[in-house]
């Protein structure tokens, strides 16, 4: 018998084909939660150089190696003090239970740090028990009022998100419960659309004036952060200073939401790792450079990458997946509810259908019950200090005694395009492609 | 009568009066002269006051007021009464855009013409508005009620939720998922009350209204070319 060739095309994958087949299929393009799961550039492509001869190292438990940040030290009379330059991004209840918004305030005010509020507005649980809270201003206003507004620590304007720059969102009929669906004032159990344009500015001229009239309604006290999804990093952070922001929050496209187009999440917006030198530059163009703050997301999982993030310029940054996921996203412990929802633990996205078997991104209240919001506070205050302990230890070893000392210098690439994006030079050369390399160390 | 001049004042220092707690011992009528089109007069406020500005605003004039009165002798920039929660704010001229944008609670009224965008996201304030509307009004509106005495402009009600909109002139051009819809009674009582207390002459009975058909309400293939 002649052997015969059996080619798979390498263009019509098995999973191209059964996107195609579920499309045809269905009538409705997948939407899902998470950021971009494509492979794309990201802080494992550099690596630290570490003390040498010419750089000597701190005692790894012995000197001291800050880890403090200041938020809204431009304008606001009353900026944040945070223990550790690891923040809780915007998530909203109504994508996420009760619970787990009380677990995300818990764990993030144990460890010295701000949560954040997201589209539907601030639960009294979440403000009860975060000491520093972070109000998002969002397109859609969904729970938005001036009360909320007064009892924040912060407030974020939010232009858009990595996962979705120029999008709005869906948040399927399913999870829109009594509470979720009175707090926004919308019917119960109908699709709810999110604005992609705020409603009453439109560009850079107006958003400082409604920077203007937030300032105003809270006596000039609380820092403005202004969030755009990884688009245009060097114009829109310009831009957002221009415009009066305290900090710029900038998500790269491995940042998660709560539900959008899968088409969009993979092909719009840019790698968090080709985010951060623009925006530096940016603020160092503007002699502003540590005096708006710069708070990058987007993908970050570990202290390599919080120390990489801010060896590059950022002064903190940001988790909302790996926090989802300290507490009991995806945990293989639930494997045989995730096989009956026909996916596995590692890749179950359907965050806005309201099925999690962790009791996270749901309103069901059986599934809500499953997380104990101490217990999962715990495990994130428990990450948190992890991934602090972890930067600091590569801080030490490159010499430095506070995070934000970190610099560009400290590091290198692995890949051309890594080297390029982030703007550090290959491993073992002296080349930043696309870069003038005539003021390079030798 | 507290006058606030603000070619002398600072705006931060008006805001911060008009903001500051009051009870029945305290100031309640107040007067702001010479706004000249300044941003952000007015914003916050939090109690039942009445402020008189004599002239002009600019953006965002009675920003997310509880409770309180405003009184504008002259036209208002955008953004006028944006999320406001409850009080009144009245403008004797004309509003720009996204007037009442994504407003709560309270009472809007416009003597003059609103442009685009009036009542956008509009989530419980009632807007009265005496002349015409621009396009896209009731953008996505979900509840409370847009009266219009005069002709709305292009897309009115675009994507609405339950928000009612009730208009005298001429609404030729609606958007997608909003209809005309039966005037019922308790809409003849509601538009009977707000055109009172809006000092409008209109009778009920000459007004249409429009809402939602609801088909938009839960994603359909079938409609992609209305989304």
């Amino acid at each position: 018998m002649l052997e015969k060739k059996v080619i798979k095309s390498q263009t019509f994958t098995d999973t191209t084909n059964a996107e195609i087949r579920r499309a045809a299929k269905t009538g409705i393009y997948d939407i899902r939660g998470g950021g971009a799961k494509r492979r794309v550039p990201h802080f494992d492509d550099l690596l630290f150089l570490g003390a040498s001869i010419s750089r000597y190292p701190l005692e790894g438990y012995r000197e001291k190696c800050a880890t403090n940040v200041t938020l809204g030290t431009r304008f606001a009379k009353k900026p944040l003090r945070l223990d550790i330059p690891i923040t809780i991004a915007g998530m909203s209840f109504g994508a996420l239970s009760g619970p787990a918004k009380e677990a995300l305030g818990r764990g993030a005010t144990a460890a010295g740090t701000s949560t954040t509020t997201g589209d539907g507005g601030m639960t009294k649980e979440e403000r009860q028990h975060s000491k520093t809270l972070i109000y998002q201003y969002l397109p859609s206003r969904y729970g938005m009022n001036p009360d909320d507004l007064r009892k924040s620590d912060a407030i974020e304007v939010v232009i858009g998100q990595g996962a979705k720059p120029g999008g709005g969102g869906m948040l399927l009929g399913q999870k829109i419960s009594d509470r979720v669906a009175d707090m926004r004032n919308l019917p119960q159990g109908i699709d709810q659309r999110s604005a992609c344009r705020h409603p009453d500015w439109t560009g850079p001229d107006d958003l400082e004036i409604k920077i203007l009239e937030l300032r105003e309604i809270t006596k000039w006290e609380k820092p403005i952060f202004v969030k755009v999804g990884g688009a245009r990093p060097f114009f829109d952070t310009t831009l957002a200073v221009k415009a009066g922001a305290d900090v710029v929050v900038l998500d790269g496209m491995q940042g998660g939401t709560a539900a959008t187009q899968d088409v969009f999440i993979e092909h719009v917006g840019l790698p968090t790792l080709a985010c951060i030198s623009p925006a530096v530059e940016a603020l160092r163009e503007l002699g502003m450079h540590r005096k708006v703050q710069l708070i990058v997301s987007g993908g970050i999982r570990n202290g390599a990458d919080v120390a990489k993030a801010l060896a590059l310029g950022a002064d903190a940054v940001s988790i909302g997946t790996a926090a989802l996921i300290a507490i009991g996203d995806n945990d293989p412990k639930w494997e045989d509810e995730y096989n009956a929802l026909g996916t596995t633990a590692g890749a179950y996205d359907a965050w806005h259908e309201g099925n999690d078997p962790a009791g996270i991104t749901t309103q069901d209240p059986n599934l809500i019950k499953r997380l104990n919001p101490i217990t999962a506070g715990k495990l994130l205050s428990n990450y948190l200090k992890v991934m602090t302990l972890e930067a600091q230890t590569i801080a030490r070893a490159c010499g430095k005694s506070h995070l934000h000392n970190l610099e560009p210098e400290d590091l290198c690439a692995l890949t051309i395009e890594a080297a390029a994006m982030a703007g550090v030079p290959l491993a073992g050369t002296n080349w930043i492609p696309g870069r003038d390399n005539t003021n390079n160390i030798t | 009568m507290k006058n606030f001049d603000l070619k002398e004042d600072s705006l931060s220092s008006l805001n911060e009066a008009l903001q500051a707690p009051h009870d029945h011992e305290n100031q309640i009528d107040w007067q702001v002269t010479n706004p000249r089109g300044s941003h952000a007069i007015a914003v916050g406020l939090d109690a039942p006051i009445n402020v008189s500005i004599k002239g002009s605003v600019g953006y965002y004039c009675g920003g997310m007021n509880k409770h309180a009165n405003i009184h504008i002798f002259g036209s208002a920039g955008p953004g006028l009464g944006e999320n406001m929660m409850s009080g009144k704010i009245i403008v004797e001229g004309d509003a720009s855009q996204y007037a009442g944008a994504t407003g709560n609670g309270g009472l809007l009224v416009v003597k003059g013409n609103a442009a685009s965008r009036c009542g956008i996201s509009m989530k419980g304030i009632d807007i009265v508005v005496h002349g015409n509307i621009g396009h896209m009004s009731a953008f996505m509106a979900q509840s409370g009620n847009l009266v219009v005495l005069g002709n709305a402009g292009e897309a009115l009600g675009d994507s609405l939720y339950e928000a009612n909109l009730f208009v005298r002139g001429s609404a030729n051009d609606l958007g997608a998922d909003c209809i005309e819809k039966e005037m019922k009674q308790k809409h003849l009582e509601t538009l009977d009350s707000l055109l009172r207390e809006a000092e409008a002459d209109a009778k009920p009975e000459d007004f249409r209204r429009y809402g939602s058909a609801r088909e938009l309400y839960r994603f359909k293939i079938d409609n992609a070319s209305d989304y």
